[in-house]
């Protein structure tokens, strides 16, 4: 086959892929002023740079748990089960669009994306489906969901009732971080006001009624996805973070109460040591500023336990194999960061959903690094490391330039409604892009070692008509069957609720349980809060 | 370019995944083309109507989401029901090859998938107004 090969010698080897200066040998020096015990610490140990728990994976390995969700409930569900028996030890739902904007399958703007990009889960029914057979009192379930995290949280608490799970014995996650929407992934609903007030009514539910659940799931992924540096991403995913902090703090919780279930996601990328140092610098910065400046008193509270994804925008559709390889280097880094769980990609993800067997490569490879190259016997292995240090050093005073102007600005809900993180992300989009296209920078297959008259020979994934039909069908149905007189009672109270002080979940588990649908009461809730609206711009 | 060409670029539907039509917007402005930016959660309707609005010379949609084959057609439809056949329809996004061939067929123009380079976009549509 005819390749080409760029002959140019014009790549960027003095500088992370994030833009930071590298030299060619780290030495002691550049770690002098290193101290052990206040920068580094055993693992479990304050300031936890080398680790949340003190035996790390020997004590227990991270959640290997893939991102998955396409079709009907009934669709995922079949997949769930196949991922668990093949060894998962996680659930973590993806919603399709018009589930993550809190809309319901027949709705007219869901036409083609229902069941596309995610699971299409329309109402407590749905949810039913999405675990039947699959023992909620035992599995720890992620979801992505963040606009209408409140309703699909309830329709979770709600589905593992009718299971005769107790609300008390859920574990798992509600991404529920609406910050880094109006920033990057920008699937919101309300305005950011009403929206932290319901967030902090989740944080008091939570505290009160499903105590092992993670609130908030402070997330750096779709910032780095949407194009930001290393750097940025550390620094507006933790700017975000202690914004929640400071809200539920304002909100007259006990920062001991929620921080505890504050958790992370970050991205990992192409460049292996500048995306370990991240993950190092990101749980020193959490552990000094929870105890510093928001005077939490509890160790739980000032431990940043993240889950991670390996980077999607690095993927190519160009030789989609070479992804596997890709993906194995950036779980591999994830897994040298301390990661607590983690998504491996599969390889045909810039063509499709995957298929059962590119999701099943993905998921042995996080088991080749768990079980065959001996990475998790060791603790932070890397730790000590000149190079390592040195760049972990680097990171966090980059994001405290950050959280300097972020802070003249105001603080993170300013910023965001001034348009100065999606700024900062564009540029770097722009920035990098133009790098790769002056082949500044290496993509294998995409701007060197290209095979030409490449074709596809790999099977794709499939979402037909049939699945917004059966889902246009199951809501017309439950629309009929349920009782709608109490229906409308229900969000009646919910949108009462919504003008007062009181916690919001209570009404809305009411509705969830009465069948309302997700559409129904994200419409009676933005009736009272209002919508977002982002300015254009590029 | 003597006379500055005029591009829509569009976001349709509830797919938030926007920096590919950012770096196209920008790549396209720096190549000397004048651009409008819709921004995200766009209708069919809603493209259209700017498009002429803004009279514009071609209209470029982006859609990761997997929903190519209604909306695409869809804009299609209403360009020609406003007359507007003389406006190209382009676009980008994670496209299957057999619906690119489908889409192709309706009139549409190229649709460009992951790892172009932009150069290639502005190429296409220099070539396409003969510029």
């Amino acid at each position: 086959m005819k390749q080409k090969i760029n002959k140019e010698n014009n790549r960027i080897n003095d500088a992370t892929i994030s833009g930071i200066p590298v030299k060619i040998i780290y030495v002691p020096d550049d770690i002098k002023d290193l101290n052990y015990d206040r920068d580094l610490g055993m693992p479990g140990q304050y300031p936890y740079t080398r680790g949340v728990r003190q035996t790390m994976y020997r004590g227990r390995l991270w959640t290997m748990r893939q991102f998955s969700g396409f079709g009907t409930a009934k669709d995922t569900n079949k997949r769930y089960k196949f991922l668990l028996a093949h060894g998962e030890t996680g659930l973590s739902v993806a919603f399709d669009f018009p589930t993550l904007y809190g809309r319901d399958s027949d709705e007219e703007i869901s036409a083609g994306e229902v069941g596309k990009c995610g699971v299409a889960i329309s109402s407590l029914a749905d949810m039913e489906t999405l675990f039947d057979g699959i023992p909620m009192a035992e599995v720890s379930t992620s979801m992505t969901i963040n606009g209408p995290a409140s309703v699909i949280w309830a329709f979770y608490i709600a589905a593992a009732e009718k299971q005769g799970v107790k609300s008390k014995q859920l574990r798992g996650t509600i991404q529920n971080d609406i910050l880094k929407e109006y920033i990057a992934q920008k699937s919101w609903l309300f305005p950011p006001k009403p929206s932290m007030r319901i967030i902090t009514d989740i944080m008091e539910f939570a505290a009160q009624h499903v105590p092992q659940w993670n609130t908030i799931s402070i997330s750096g992924y779709h910032i780095r996805e949407a194009g930001s540096t290393a750097v940025q991403e550390l620094a507006f995913t933790l700017k975000d973070g202690l914004t929640y902090v400071e809200e539920g703090i304002k909100a007259g919780l006990d920062v001991d109460v929620f921080a505890p279930r504050l958790s992370y996601f970050f991205n990992s990328h192409l460049d292996f040591f500048e995306e370990i140092a991240k993950y190092r610098a990101a749980r020193r910065i959490w552990a000094r500023e929870m105890k510093n400046t928001y005077k939490a008193k509890k160790p739980e509270s000032l431990l940043l336990r993240f889950h991670t994804q390996t980077a999607g925008c690095t993927l190519t559709a160009q030789q989609p194999e070479n992804n596997i390889v890709r993906t194995a280097f950036q779980g591999l880094a994830a897994v040298l960061g301390g990661t607590q769980s983690l998504h491996t990609n599969s390889m045909d993800e810039t063509w499709a959903l995957p298929t059962e067997k590119a999701v099943l490569i993905a998921l042995r490879t996080q088991q080749l690094i768990a079980y065959e190259t001996g990475v998790a016997n060791v603790i932070d292995p890397l730790g000590g490391s000149y190079y390592v240090e040195s760049l972990t050093n680097k990171m966090e005073q980059e994001a405290y330039n950050y959280f300097k102007k972020i802070d003249k600005m105001g603080g993170m809900i300013k910023a965001i409604e001034n348009g100065y993180p999606q700024r900062e992300i564009a540029n770097a989009a722009y920035n990098y892009q133009k790098q790769v296209e002056q082949k500044k920078r290496t993509f294998v297959g995409v701007n060197d070692f290209i095979l030409a008259d490449e074709k596809l020979e790999m099977p794709i994934l499939k979402i037909d008509h049939r699945v917004s039909e059966e889902q246009n069908k199951r809501i017309q149905t439950l629309r009929k069957k349920r009782n709608n007189a109490q229906v409308a009672k229900v969000l009646k109270e919910l949108k009462r609720v919504c003008q007062t002080k009181e916690n919001v979940m209570y009404p809305i588990l009411k509705a969830v349980k009465a069948y309302a649908t997700l559409g129904e009461i994200c419409a009676a809730m933005k009736e009272i809060f209002g919508v977002y609206k982002e300015p254009p711009m590029f | 370019m003597d006379k500055k060409l005029r591009i829509l670029v569009a976001k349709p539907g509830l797919d938030g995944h926007d920096r590919g039509a950012k770096v196209v917007a920008r790549a396209l402005r720096d190549a000397g083309f004048e651009v409008i930016y819709t921004g995200l959660h766009q209708t069919p309707d809603m493209i259209v109507a700017t498009a002429i609005q803004e009279d514009v010379n071609a209209v470029g949609l982006s859609i990761l989401s997997g929903a190519h084959m209604t909306i695409f057609p869809n804009v299609m439809k209403l360009l020609k029901k406003k007359k507007a056949v003389d406006i190209l329809l382009f676009g980008g996004g994670i496209i299957p090859d057999e619906d690119k061939k489908a889409l192709y067929k309706l009139g549409v123009g190229k649709l460009f998938g992951p790892g172009t380079d932009t150069a290639e976009i502005v190429a296409y549509l220099k070539k396409y107004f003969k510029l």
